[in-house]
């Protein structure tokens, strides 16, 4: 078996044992990256001699590590702050800001033996669903070089797709992990809002985002988040709980497990592969013992409108911070303190950051913050009382991640209206603070990977981990790998 | 709704943020095709319905007021484009 092809829990185990050091799979991770990042630009930053380094280093306490994933190396998304390594959120107005600490969530996972490859390339500031808004330019599909890879984690996603690395984290605010991992075929997770502390994730949405792993099965993704999951006094909102069990908990018996399929989100704009390959997903855990149950969810249209209006208000305000004095770059001329800020802000931000910050200032200014901001916060109340009664008939819901496979680079930028659309099945999750996983499905018969999310009430993740097993064990949708970038 | 130029200007110097005529011709445009798909929202009636900020009924998280380490500040300082050692430096703002 190739090494870089190994799920990041059988390369932990072969580290443990002694049969492959960590050197190794550093080593031969950053080779594949060599060949193939150029193509794919994956990556915004590589660190390959201090992934050595720390290999090397961790080498030397195999024997008495106790994470399962001691010593996998992995990378991060470049919103998530790294000390001294540099964290740009995909943007120019961020220069070469290195920060001088470690996010909860990296901390977290060096203190289990991580190995960090680099920084991952996404739309900047996480705002964009194809990861094509990088100021560092677009991320390729390793399925298809001439289709975006999904986003804003596309860069996470195309990553792990194309075994440059045994896993990835990501950020997810609207899908931000499960559309990009649902177009890559790989699998993603988000999880409950709190659940995974904040603390280092440069802001875009705060009430919207959380961390979470892109990896090659659900098996991997529990390990990773037994490992972030946890409460952090630095994150006002993360949550105490039970966690810590979720890989331990991967039984595969979904006997009695309902599964509810909401009418709603197989009807207009689905394309048909991947309405049926979803639909295939449910088959095969109706097969085994999970019973099916058909709901309705009749508020689909509200979701995309009251997720923009949240997301961009809180990002018009999480954003004022970025005003060319505390870090990152500033504009070379400007006239007085006012004017700083203006250049700076101007000649740093790229259009589709722009864009939702104008969005936000006006949801939120005078004489439209009724109509706007305050009603998408009373619709989001509405959205999470047709999750409660959907959750009061099933355990799960079974859904499409987005309504098509990976566009064309492009398509999206021409027409942001149509973006925002396509975010339709995985926003409504964010806004109600749930978990959901997406996971390789099928394929349509362009050779593009489909996505099927499952959706879980609020500390579901063992439930949804536990299904999405029990079709990993039956299917191997997820073993597939792209050749996207491969000179071989 | 309609997204006039002059509203434009508005939330433009708001968010400290310049659009060129053009740049600005094109974002009304498109502000005003945004704002009226959102508008599909009057639809939804929300009578008497409580504003939901955060989904946990999280308040007033506290902690004990100790006296713990902060960053330090040469390393806080050397992310600035204009440190001077002690704070960051901006153009004079008051004459």
């Amino acid at each position: 078996m190739e090494l870089t092809k190994l799920t990041a829990l059988e390369l932990g185990a072969a580290i443990k044992r002694g049969e492959v050091s960590i050197v190794e799979a550093a080593q031969a991770a950053l080779d594949n990256l060599a060949a193939r990042d150029g193509a794919l630009n994956a990556f915004i930053t590589v660190t390959g001699e201090r992934a050595l380094e720390r290999a090397e280093q961790l080498q030397a306490g195999v024997k008495d590590a106790q994470s399962p994933l001691y010593g996998v190396p992995m990378a991060i998304k470049d919103n998530i702050c790294t000390r001294g390594v540099k964290t740009t959120c995909a943007s120019k107005i961020l220069g070469d800001f290195a920060p001088p600490y470690d996010a909860t969530a990296v901390e977290r996972l060096a203190r289990a033996g991580a190995v960090s490859l680099g920084k991952l390339n996404m739309d900047e500031f996480a705002m964009g669903s194809t990861s094509e808004t990088s100021f560092y330019g677009p991320v390729r599909n390793p399925w298809d070089l001439a289709r975006a890879p999904g986003g804003s984690s596309g860069g996470a996603a195309a990553a792990v797709a194309a075994l440059m690395g045994w896993y990835a984290i990501g950020s997810d605010t609207g899908g931000s992990i499960r559309q990009p991992a649902a177009y890559c075929g790989v699998t993603g997770m988000k999880p409950t809002y709190g659940t995974v502390s904040r603390y280092g994730l440069i802001a875009y949405a705060s009430s919207l985002d959380q961390i979470g792993p892109l990896c090659r099965d659900a098996a991997d993704c529990a390990a990773i988040l037994d490992i972030l999951q946890g409460k952090d006094p630095r994150d006002g909102t993360s949550l105490d709980g039970q966690y810590g069990n979720l890989l331990s908990g991967l039984t595969g018996d979904v006997r009695g497990l309902k599964i509810g399929l909401p009418a709603d989100c197989y009807g207009d704009g689905l394309e048909v592969e991947v309405r049926s390959a979803v639909l295939a997903a449910a088959e095969a855990l109706k097969g085994r013992g999970a019973e099916i149950v058909e709901l309705s969810f009749p508020v689909m249209e509200y979701v995309v409108p009251a997720y923009y209006i949240i997301a961009c208000a809180e990002a018009s305000s999480n954003l004022s911070r970025f005003d060319g004095v505390k870090y990152g770059w500033r504009a070379e001329e400007y006239e007085g303190l006012a004017d700083l800020y203006r250049k700076t802000r101007t000649q740093g931000f790229g259009a589709e950051v722009k864009r939702r910050i104008l969005l936000g200032t006006f949801v939120l200014s005078s004489g439209y913050y009724d109509a706007y901001y305050k009603k998408a916060l009373q619709a989001k109340a509405v959205i999470k009382e047709a999750f409660d009664k959907a959750f009061a008939r099933c355990d799960l819901l079974l859904t499409p991640v987005s309504p098509a496979t990976a566009p064309r680079l492009g398509e999206s930028l021409s027409d942001p209206l149509k973006m925002y659309l396509s975010d339709i099945y995985t926003v409504s999750v964010n806004l109600a603070g749930l978990p959901a996983l997406s996971m390789p499905c099928g394929f349509d018969s362009k050779g593009l990977p489909i996505g099927a999310q499952l959706i879980g009430p609020h500390f579901g993740e063992g439930t949804i981990l536990n299904a999405a097993h029990a079709f990993q064990t039956d299917t191997d949708w997820h073993k597939r790998t792209p050749k996207g970038g491969d000179p071989a | 709704m309609k997204i006039t130029a002059e509203l434009v200007d508005y939330i433009s110097e708001l968010s400290r943020l310049e659009l060129e005529a053009g740049e600005k011709q094109a974002m009304t445009a498109e502000l005003e095709r945004i704002v009226a798909y959102m508008d599909v929202l009057n639809k939804l009636d929300t009578e008497g319905v409580e504003p939901m900020s955060h989904v946990f009924p999280v308040k007033n998280v506290l902690r004990e007021d100790e006296v713990i380490p902060s960053q330090d500040r040469a390393e806080l300082l050397a992310g600035s484009p204009a440190p001077d050692g002690e704070a960051f430096l901006v153009p004079k703002a008051v004459e």
